[in-house]
């Protein structure tokens, strides 16, 4: 079982222009940095990209935008990033928003072998449009497909040389669920260690779901919005 | 006098009940966090992926790996527990969340709020707000009663983009607390100092006035 990679270049080298990539992350919090980094670097084109968020103008997966490297986003929240409004106002790029909840569940039915599913978000409104809705006991739910990827990008706090993952606090996130729709899943990891160094009760991605591992360096972890308190 | 946002917060704080497990939008809604009122439990659900959030962070205890909804950074408190996106959906579309209050740009008679998008000016997404109103019990909105031009936001028909229909069942503006009814806004208290006459003004949905309107209490 070899899924150890020396790094992020390693990690993606395979990725090539007009590939679908899931990204892991919710605003910056628990994005994979060095990959991001890293297909900057490579220069990829056309690429469809599936993230929460798209990061800031200057970090995340805004560091792509601004080279122009993707041509579609599908998002639920996309407010932070001045140059991703521009980009989407102008045409440059296609967006499709879809409900937080939704983008979730469409990411958990890829990765669990479920085609579609019916969800009530949505219904009314223009998310709606073009989708078969059908009623359960009285209320109106709409038709959701799965969503697959030939890439998924995530982030763990701790990995295994297996591929088992441990996340932390709220940078969990999006991550469990496109690590299980991803063809090819890569995780980077703040800690890389030996099978049995994590205990198997506290695994919260099994290793079935990961390709490729490698431990990231230089993380950053940009804060968004930094809030505290005083000490009374 | 109209209430300020604090104001719409504190009012709101009364409608929680202990046990309640929480969704708080972001803007007014947070607020409301600073407002629970004493001698009751309500576990706060921050759909990111935690239940049981707790205050911001001391200076210099920032986690960059701690965040909410907004991205601001905040702590976990005994007894929180942190989760993956779908399972927080779960919690949402599944009912299990009690109450959601959120902003809303425009609300109609009928329930109906827009809340995410003014075509061609602002495209930031509707994040998890259409899961939210489609599955929640309760939903009680924040919002300001009219726009800066002094237009009314409480509508026959909302004029932006829908988040949800039929969903709404409560608002407190700067004005007024409201009900929504079959037959239209109900005007349940008005904001302290505020009347009944501008109350209606500020209202171009149904409006509904039964007896004496009391003020509100807060505080």
């Amino acid at each position: 079982m070899k899924k150890v990679v020396s790094g992020a270049e390693e990690a993606v080298k395979d990725i090539q222009d007009d590939m679908t990539l899931m990204l892991g992350g919710f605003g910056l919090s628990g994005i994979p940095e060095n990959c991001i980094s890293a297909l900057v670097k490579k220069g990829v084109k056309g690429l469809t990209c599936i993230s929460n968020n798209a990061g800031v103008d200057d970090f995340g997966l805004g560091l792509l935008l601004k080279q122009h490297q993707i041509k579609k986003m599908i998002s639920s929240y996309v407010g932070e990033n001045e140059e991703f409004e521009r980009q989407l106002l102008s045409g440059e790029l296609e967006v499709d928003l879809i409900p937080q909840g939704t983008l979730a569940e469409r990411l958990r039915a890829g990765g669990a072998g479920i085609p579609a599913f019916y969800t009530p978000a949505g219904f009314g409104t223009e998310v709606m449009e073009g989708k078969e809705i059908r009623e359960f006991d009285g209320k109106m739910y709409l038709l959701e497909q799965w969503l697959k990827a030939d890439f998924a990008i995530v982030k763990a706090w701790k990995g295994d040389t297996f591929g088992n993952l441990v996340f932390r606090g709220t940078s969990r996130n999006f991550n469990p669920m496109m690590a299980m729709a991803g063809k090819t899943t890569i995780a980077e990891v703040e800690e890389l260690v030996e099978p049995g160094e994590i205990d198997p009760n506290e695994i919260h991605t099994p290793g079935i779901f990961v390709q490729r591992i490698f431990q990231g360096s230089n993380y950053e972890k940009r804060i968004e919005q930094r809030t505290v308190r005083q000490r009374g | 006098m109209a209430l300020d946002k604090n104001g719409i917060a504190k009012r709101i704080a009364k409608e929680l009940r202990d046990g309640y497990y929480v969704n708080l939008g972001i803007g007014i809604p947070t607020l409301v966090a600073n407002y629970i009122p004493e001698g009751i439990e309500v576990m706060l659900q921050s759909e990111n992926g935690l239940l049981g959030m707790g205050p911001f962070p001391y200076v210099g205890e920032e986690d960059p790996d701690f965040i909410n909804a907004g991205k601001q950074t905040i702590t976990t408190l005994p007894g929180s527990a942190l989760f993956d996106s779908a399972t927080s959906f779960a919690m949402i579309r599944g009912e299990h969340v009690q109450l959601t209050v959120l902003g809303a740009m425009e609300v109609n008679d009928e329930g109906d709020i827009a809340n995410w998008k003014i075509p061609g000016k602002m495209v930031k997404g509707m994040g998890g707000a259409m899961d939210l109103v489609a599955s929640a019990k309760n939903i009680i909105v924040a919002m300001q009663h009219t726009n800066r031009a002094g237009e009314s936001k409480l509508l026959k028909k909302c004029t932006l983009p829908l988040t949800g229909v039929k969903c709404v069942k409560k608002i407190v503006s700067n004005l007024a607390v409201l009900d929504v009814t079959p037959d239209g806004f109900k005007l349940i208290e008005r904001a302290p100092g505020v009347s009944v006459e501008e109350i209606k003004n500020a209202t171009e949905g149904r409006l509904i006035i039964e007896g004496d309107i009391p003020e509100m209490v807060i505080d």
